[in-house]
């Protein structure tokens, strides 16, 4: 265990140093971030290499990519271009934002996701199953965008009942964790119905029923245990996504997260702040698929041996 | 004597409504089996032997529904029992063992945890007691070091122990009827032969009666006290096991005791059955076996009656008139 536990650290070390050179690179051919921050007009030849020099980016590619890398391990992205504050800072004051409304999100999506999917398999083409399915397939159709702007519309214009921007209280939480929440939870359900329907099919589940166990265990315990395994994979996959933070729920809902820093600091070409947001969102996605395999170990055994 | 009568199925129809038309994998069957009896079903696959099971079992699935005739287990009529009713009766009083008891196990369970869940069903006692009554019926399946088996994951087993604990797991509740549905083919052969002692042991215990679903003439002859023979959803003949053997009645017995190798004769003159079995949904009109018959003649273009042709000897063909 320990030993696969270290494989996986070190290998996602390894990602995180390849991401870190793409994302250095990328950055740097978006363009140069001394002609946005210089007054048009009013700017001769001597400022423009002042400012660059400032800046760091008169140094040669490899050097600047040294210095980052030294100060990326240490947790020091520099000094962001725009108000010469620590990038660290930015960085750590959206954080809870984004986990906040990622983890909401999340649990949302299992709490309303799995049973939905459970019981569609088990009460398979009855309404409730027809219900889900049509649920599902809008979650999945419908674009997070428009979501949110019916959802707005609705709850914020109509009816007046839910605030539709910013995080003072929990009730800020609601649009847009369901808007997030919506098209994960509509995997969950059409995944949880498929492979619950292949548990229930298969002969373990047949001999639980043969040995006189009541249905609820036999659905509950024997078939669930089992067709969780790929939700777990999924889930995975979906929570690291919504931890790089949700750019277009995070704009539309005015939402001060993770998602609004990069897409900020890409317009600016703000390149330091990019380039911590982007190694924060890779770690936590490495941090991720690391839990979700060793839950994965833990909940079929037959990975464990 | 009647004392002893454990199961009475008569005239059973179990019919499937799919949408290109009504199949009748069980088509008006009836047999009795009294304690510690062996009876074995043996037919070619989808001559509605399975069928036959999951009815018993009250598990036949959709879209199949019984549609006739009585299971009497005990005296009482099985189809008249509600869902937690014959809940109750699986694995206290009728249990099967699947066609590949390999994966009759949870994966994701231990062994242990498999065994005591079943036998808490039937004792309302502590963990403890229950968990030695395991380690006794896995000794008792001869599982070596059974206490430390009750740790191990499905996958950590050899095949043949498997085998033996799904055994072990079918008799914790001393069921008086074992429905064994073609257990062995998916087994090398020499865990056939070990898995074939094992239900035998199992039925001097607990004096269980025990259906054996097969094939193969070979494994009736060495297992059973009974043979029927099934044909298209129908038993075509039915008697004790020297009897069919001997004398058999039914072409169809006759041609499938044939192919049974013999070890004095060579597999090249090993004789074979013209043609395929009937399609349940596109029944021949009357005798279904007719099309593939050597003797089939004008007769049987109605379904034959079944005619006794000795003691406890019946067939359903036109020349045992």
């Amino acid at each position: 265990m320990w030993q696969f536990i270290g494989i996986r650290v070190i290998q996602g070390i390894f990602t995180l140093l390849v991401i870190s050179l793409l994302v250095f690179l990328a950055t740097r051919l978006t363009g140069d971030p001394a002609l946005v921050l210089l007054p048009p007009e009013a700017s001769s030849k001597a400022d423009y290499e002042r400012v660059k020099k400032q800046l760091g980016l008169d140094k040669p590619l490899s050097t600047q990519y040294l210095i980052f890398l030294s100060g990326a391990v240490r947790g020091d992205f520099g000094l962001s271009i725009r108000d010469r504050r620590p990038t660290r800072d930015l960085l750590l004051e959206r954080l809870p934002a984004t986990l906040q409304l990622a983890l909401a999100g999340m649990v949302l999506a299992i709490v309303i996701g799995v049973p939905l999917g459970i019981l569609s398999a088990v009460k398979r083409d009855s309404f409730l199953d027809k219900g889900a399915k049509l649920f599902a397939v809008l979650g999945m159709a419908a674009p997070q965008f428009w979501v949110a702007i019916m959802l707005i519309l609705l709850f914020g214009a109509i009816l007046k009942v839910l605030p539709t921007y910013g995080r003072e209280g929990p009730e800020n939480f609601i649009l847009p964790s369901f808007v997030l929440a919506w098209s994960i939870m509509a995997g969950i359900t059409r995944l949880g119905r498929s492979s619950m329907l292949e548990v229930l099919d298969s002969d373990y589940v047949r001999f639980a029923r043969i040995k006189g166990l009541k249905d609820g265990m036999v659905v509950w315990k024997h078939a669930l245990r089992n067709a969780l395994i790929p939700i777990l994979t999924f889930s995975g996959i979906s929570l690291a996504g919504l931890l790089n933070g949700a750019i277009v729920v995070e704009q539309v809902f005015a939402w001060p997260g993770l998602g609004r820093l990069m897409l900020d600091g890409v317009l600016q070409r703000n390149f330091p702040v990019v380039q911590a947001a982007v190694m924060a969102s890779a770690f936590f996605y490495i941090l991720t698929a690391l839990i979700v395999d060793i839950l994965y170990v833990y909940a079929d055994p037959r990975i464990r041996h | 004597m009647t004392n002893d009568l454990i199961l009475q199925v008569e005239d059973l129809q179990t019919h499937f409504f799919t949408r290109t038309g009504v199949v009748k994998a069980v088509d008006g069957i009836s047999f009795e089996l009294r304690r510690g009896e062996t009876l074995g079903i043996v037919g070619e696959s989808g001559s509605g032997k399975s069928m036959t099971a999951w009815s018993i079992l009250g598990m036949v699935p959709h879209p199949g529904r019984i549609v006739g005739g009585s299971i009497n287990y005990l005296g009482e009529n099985l189809l008249e029992k509600s869902r937690g009713e014959m809940r109750d009766i699986r694995g206290s009083g009728i249990c099967m063992v699947m066609q590949d008891p390999l994966t009759s196990l949870n994966p994701v369970f231990t062994v242990g945890d498999q065994l005591v869940e079943t036998l808490r069903l039937e004792y309302d006692e502590p963990k403890r007691s229950l968990r030695q009554r395991a380690v006794d019926l896995l000794a008792n399946v001869r599982i070596p070091a059974a206490e430390e088996r009750l740790t191990n994951f499905p996958h950590q087993m050899s095949g043949g122990m498997r085998q033996r604990v799904v055994g072990a797991i079918s008799i914790s509740r001393a069921p008086n009827l074992l429905i064994a549905d073609e257990p062995t083919t998916s087994l090398d052969a020499t865990i056939q032969l070990q898995y074939l002692r094992l239900l035998k042991d199992i039925q001097e215990q607990t004096g269980a009666a025990i259906i054996f679903i097969t094939h193969d003439f070979g494994i009736v002859a060495r297992m059973c006290d009974r043979v029927a023979v099934m044909y298209a959803g129908r038993i075509v003949e039915q008697s004790d096991v020297e009897d069919m053997f001997d004398y058999p009645a039914h072409p169809y017995t006759e041609a499938l005791l044939q192919s049974v190798p013999d070890l004095d004769t060579d597999v090249d003159m090993l004789p074979s059955i013209e043609g395929q079995p009937p399609s349940l949904d596109a029944l021949p009109e009357g005798c279904s076996f007719a099309p593939r018959c050597p003797y089939a003649w004008d007769k049987c273009r109605d379904y034959p009656d079944e005619f006794t042709v000795a003691d406890r000897h019946t067939s359903r063909c036109w020349r045992s008139e």
